[in-house]
């Protein structure tokens, strides 16, 4: 690495530049989203999934490092054992029981 | 020029082959994957394998590309044992094939102890026949669990030197994990589950150019055969060296396939123009 690690190459201002409407996109779609749920009729039981989502959110805004670390653990399986039988074949994205 | 060292080409049309040889790609490496249905025999495997080691081969070479496999049963089609032990008998056979690399992608799914089980008999099948490993890890909120059970059941196997083990679609929250313990790491570039093309050049700059490579994971699934070169442009945009862009997407995945003998990365004469 030309540069010591955890340190990118660019400095804020040039990774402002670049990446700046991009993540401006991402969060205007999330506010969508969660604006579309709420104009949504059905069940409006909170679901483990969009409440992952807000506690993810609230990690995001925090300002010490290694926010997309810390989201992806909480979304994690917290458990520690192997399952006694494969609960289907496709994962839910994240755990019913988030650890925040 | 570039490899891709996790793509499924049995899933992709001829004309991706020819879309990654214009963008430079001189080698793949395909790892046995679940086909999106579970087969109903074991005698499917036995074609399924003649396509990894026969047709793809041939299929890649027209465009100048390099194509070599890995072989098992995918975890997601592990939870049957007895149907697991009859498709992990062929394996043998197929590791003496000229493109075979080693056995993979094997590992956990669901996590489950029958998953488990299966992923500790095909380490015990590469330690008997001194093969390289290639190794998926769960998906989404099952990842971090099953990094952790396949990354112990390897110590407690110990018949294996972690240098010649990929341990692949590691994202932030695994990656430290199979870097500390001496495996080599893989970096999944998917338009939304595991990495972003930002987030692999951001977990490169955290952890380093040592012992990491990016793929593609192109499969039947939501995927982008070009990712790599993607990335490379991001990387490139995000103001790395030529050197360091060539380390991870050329250098480090022939480095560590090169332990095989059947790896080659060497120029082929495409046959179509």
């Amino acid at each position: 690495m030309s540069t010591p690690a955890g340190t990118p190459p660019l400095d804020r201002k040039a990774l402002i530049d670049l990446g700046f409407i991009e993540a401006r996109a991402k969060v205007l779609d999330i506010a969508a989203f969660l604006d579309r749920l709420d104009r949504a009729g059905g069940d409006a039981t909170p679901d483990f999934r969009v409440e992952a989502i807000r506690a993810a959110l609230r990690i995001a805004l925090e300002t010490s490092p290694a926010r997309a670390e810390r989201i992806l653990k909480s979304w994690s399986d917290p458990t520690t054992e192997p399952a006694a039988r494969a609960d289907g074949k496709a994962a839910r994205g994240v755990h019913p029981t988030p650890k925040t | 020029m570039y490899i891709d060292p996790h793509i499924h080409m049995v899933s992709r049309t001829t004309d991706d082959y020819a879309r990654m040889a214009v963008a430079g790609c001189v080698a793949v490496t395909e790892p046995a994957f679940w086909a999106g249905f579970d087969r109903s025999s074991p005698a499917g495997f036995q074609d399924y394998f003649r396509q990894l080691t026969e047709t793809e081969p041939r299929r890649a070479a027209a465009y100048g590309i390099r194509h070599h496999s890995w072989i098992c049963i995918n975890p997601k089609e592990a939870e049957d044992h007895g149907f697991a032990r009859e498709v992990m008998s062929m394996i043998p056979a197929f590791l003496e094939r000229p493109n075979v690399l080693g056995v993979g992608e094997i590992g956990l799914n669901r996590n489950s102890r029958t998953e488990l089980a299966v992923f500790e008999e095909h380490l015990e099948i590469a330690a008997k026949h001194n093969a390289l490993v290639l190794i998926h890890t769960p998906h989404l909120e099952d990842k971090l669990k099953g990094t952790r059970l396949i990354l112990d059941a390897i110590r407690a196997h110990g018949k294996l030197d972690p240098a010649r083990i990929l341990v692949d679609h590691v994202e932030e929250h695994t990656v430290r994990l199979v870097l500390e313990r001496g495996f080599w790491a893989g970096m999944t570039l998917y338009p939304d589950t595991k990495c972003t093309a930002a987030r692999a050049v951001d977990i490169i700059e955290m952890h380093g150019t040592n012992r990491i490579w990016i793929n593609s994971a192109g499969d039947w699934g939501h995927s982008d055969p070009l990712a790599v070169p993607k990335a490379v442009l991001s990387m490139r945009a995000r103001g790395h060296t030529a050197a360091d862009i060539h380390k991870i997407s050329f250098d480090n995945p022939r480095a560590f396939l090169s332990q095989s003998k059947n790896f080659s990365a060497e120029p082929l004469r495409p046959t179509v123009a």
